[in-house]
């Protein structure tokens, strides 16, 4: 590609566009908003309407311990941002896999949450409309957890075998992103259920 | 400047082309692991005219059935089953594949880059579309599941609950419909993503957003609205799968479920769905309409901001599809006005092209033919629109065949119109070759009067209440000459078509040699040779107006002292 064209006018003024990763990981999460809403609808919806128990007032319990772990896994994944923004992949590795341990926390507290429910309460996907929306909508925000997970193991491995460095801060901000947007959904999804719900 | 917009091809490959079975693999293989946005773009549209002639098949097998009072052509079984396909297949691989067939060929060659943002994703859209589409049809084998032979959907495009439910459709066919809109979803929301990435993002230097071409300004509308509105039926269908195997009770009445919330997420998704449809239309004929009346388009900023404005408002409207299952007066009374909001940006829009087309040196080939076509039209179907969105006419004729030839009259008078006009208009750059004007013009001509002679028609039954979706009709209602008018409409129209394909195959081979530019246009596309090289353009093109083929061929007069 000639860039005889550019030479002569770069001088003049700079042309600057949006990172198309930023761009799409936005649109990315606007989607997904748009998803959880819905399933958020149908669950303040249907609060109330079961016709038999369990009800959610009987065998819930605020998973409390489980929701600081992964509310405050965006500000570990914030600090991990801003280390590799300056270069400091070890710093950067530590908050990074800190990140991913605070987000498995959060999965395995929901197993053994659900684990208590279906063999202790008798509650499942079937057992009534309570059962139904709760774990649609708990499981779809696990399920986006659980991802998240994925990518955030992947990188930690391209961290180990120190594949990641300065230049890549970019497209770590766009994961970061999505682990932000999967944790403010859990704050939504955490008030209409047990707050609102119970 | 004007030298780097203007490039010319570096090597134009001229080797003679060998029909051995290894050539034509491999020629078959260079389309399936193809990244290429135009590659891509021209897949799409071929998909989305392949399933335009299955649906259109589906619409005169039904239109048969419907040519006389009493006829048992197809089974009534069969007719559920075809007007469910026609619908699905017409809404989803159709209307939702043109717009990424224009979306992908046009927006990188009119903002001047080389691809869309993300081509791999591009091509992962594309094939998942492709399968969704094939899932669904696999149903007419595969949907009777064990309980019996072929069993295609046949719950209507909106598959309302609980009709949907295990117990009152047993086998597989709402699985194979949920599913493959699911896939065909995810493909629509890649598609939008990369869409609004690459505008946003890839545009040449001095493209601001103020001067993209409207075909692209509209089209990232539209993807940002399908990114908001497909997503809600996922969702929705999501939770009809959970019913339908884990016993879950969304919709189940019997368990405390509600019916009704289906029908609010289904129309959720299914009104802002329309003018994710009809927007990329517009997109069409705001490119085809000034090139067409050699003048530059009335009031751009209108138009960007009227788009948008139907966007937004179109989010609020969806009830006006329920009003007699039943709201409050309140919520009538905000849907009938919510309803009646879109008329102002659409209304907005239809003066621009009339404005843009007064005092225009109008030339009427075949793109302005369809487009001038689909403006009247588009009027026409926004008039009884207006009169549907009124709650008590909506109670007296809801369902009725005035609703069929209302939305068939913005699908087919204004989407379909513009399809056929923006393939009259693109397809020398495509293939290098123009469509033939002859054949263009009996297309057309067969097209508006079949169309015409359908869906005016089709309004009548309506009003003497004729219900949608009914298999067959009693002789002494009086509505059996209509139908046979509406049905000969139909067939004139599937012969418009035929002609259609005949053109697209025949000018391949035969069409007049385009050229770069053969309408005189002023967007960015016309400036490279046609078909486009793989690279697009030889130079980064600089832009500094809104047409920069306008000021490299007018130098004396420029657009950017003007705007």
């Amino acid at each position: 590609m000639s860039t005889a064209a550019i030479a002569h006018t770069e001088a003049e003024q700079s042309w600057v566009q949006p990172s198309k990763g930023r761009v799409a990981m936005f649109c990315v999460i606007l989607a997904e908003s748009a998803i959880f809403t819905i399933f958020v609808v149908a669950y303040i919806y249907n609060i109330g309407k079961s016709l038999y128990g369990p009800t959610p007032s009987q065998v819930l319990e605020v998973p409390i311990f489980n929701s600081i772990c992964l509310l405050s896994s965006s500000l570990t994944i914030w600090l991990a941002e801003h280390a590799i923004e300056r270069g400091k992949v070890k710093v950067f590795g530590l908050w990074w896999a800190l990140t991913f341990v605070l987000g498995a926390i959060f999965l395995v507290g929901t197993g053994v949450e659900w684990h208590k429910l279906i063999y202790q309460d008798g509650l499942t996907i079937s057992t009534n409309l309570f059962g139904t929306t709760f774990y649609s909508i708990v499981g779809l925000h696990a399920s986006h957890v659980i991802i998240g997970l994925i990518a955030l193991l992947t990188v930690l491995l391209f961290t180990v075998t120190g594949h990641v460095r300065q230049e890549h801060a970019e497209r770590i901000q766009v994961l970061a992103l999505y682990w932000h947007f999967v944790d403010a959904v859990w704050i939504v999804v955490f008030t209409v259920v047990y707050i609102i719900g119970r | 400047m004007a030298d780097s917009t203007y490039p010319l091809p570096g090597s134009l490959e001229t080797t003679p082309k060998r029909w051995s079975q290894a050539a034509v693999l491999e020629w078959l293989n260079s389309w399936v692991i193809t990244v290429d946005h135009k590659k891509l773009g021209i897949l799409y549209m071929l998909y989305s005219i392949f399933f335009l002639l299955v649906g259109g098949a589906e619409a005169i097998a039904l239109r048969i059935q419907l040519f006389h009072p009493n006829l048992h052509i197809i089974s009534p079984e069969v007719f559920n089953r075809l007007f469910t396909m026609h619908g699905t297949t017409m809404v989803f691989l159709v209307g939702m594949t043109y717009i990424f067939g224009f979306a992908n060929y046009l927006i990188p060659l009119m903002i001047g880059a080389r691809d869309m943002a993300f081509p791999r994703l591009n091509a992962l859209s594309f094939w998942l579309t492709f399968f969704g589409g094939i899932l669904l049809y696999y149903s007419f084998i595969g949907g009777g599941g064990l309980y019996g032979a072929g069993n295609a959907p046949d719950t209507m495009w909106w598959a309302y609950a609980p009709l949907t439910e295990r117990a009152f459709s047993p086998g597989h066919a709402p699985d194979y419909w949920a599913l493959s809109l699911i896939v065909t979803g995810f493909g629509t929301i890649g598609a939008s993503v990369n869409v609004i990435a690459t505008a946003l993002c890839m545009r040449c230097k001095g493209m601001t957003l103020m001067r993209l071409p409207l075909l692209v300004w509209l089209n990232v509308v539209t993807s940002g609205l399908a990114l908001i509105t497909i997503t809600p039926l996922t969702a929705a269908q999501v939770m009809l799968l959970i019913d339908r195997y884990f016993g879950g009770h969304f919709f189940d009445t019997q368990a405390g479920g509600s019916a009704v919330v289906w029908a609010h997420f289904f129309w959720i998704f299914g009104h802002p769905e329309v003018y994710v449809l009809v927007l990329p239309a517009f997109a069409i004929a705001n490119e085809v309409i000034p090139v067409f009346s050699r003048k530059a388009i009335f009031g751009y900023p209108a138009m960007v901001s009227a788009s948008v404005a139907i966007a937004f408002v179109s989010l609020g409207v969806w009830a006006h599809h329920m009003f007699t299952i039943g709201m409050s007066s309140a919520g009538n009374a905000f849907f009938v006005l919510s309803t009646e909001l879109v008329g102002i940006p659409t209304g907005i829009k239809i003066f621009n092209w009339l404005a843009t087309m007064w005092g225009g040196k109008i030339r009427f080939a075949t793109p302005m033919l369809f487009c001038t076509a689909f403006v009247v039209q588009f009027l026409l179907a926004g008039l009884t629109g207006i009169m549907l969105s009124v709650a008590p006419w909506n109670w007296q004729l809801h369902s009725s065949y005035f609703v069929i030839a209302h939305f068939h009259y913005v699908l087919v008078g204004a989407i379909v119109f513009c399809i056929f006009g923006g393939i009259y208009y693109w397809y020398p750059k495509v293939t290098g070759r123009m469509l033939s004007e002859k054949l263009g013009k009996w297309h057309f001509w067969l097209f508006v009067s079949g169309f015409h002679v359908t869906f005016d028609t089709m309004h009548i039954p309506g009003l003497m209440g004729m219900p949608r979706s009914i298999y067959t009709y009693e002789a002494n209602r009086g509505w059996g000459t209509l139908n046979m008018i509406v049905s000969i409409g139909g067939i004139i129209q599937a012969i418009a078509v035929l002609i259609f394909a005949v053109n697209l195959i025949w000018s391949y081979f035969k069409g007049k040699v385009a050229g770069n530019d053969p309408w005189d246009a002023w967007t960015l596309e016309w400036a490279i040779p046609s078909p486009p090289p793989v690279y697009n353009f030889a130079t980064d093109p600089v832009v500094t107006s809104r047409r920069p083929l306008w000021d490299i061929k007018h130098p004396e007069d420029p657009d950017w002292k003007y705007e």
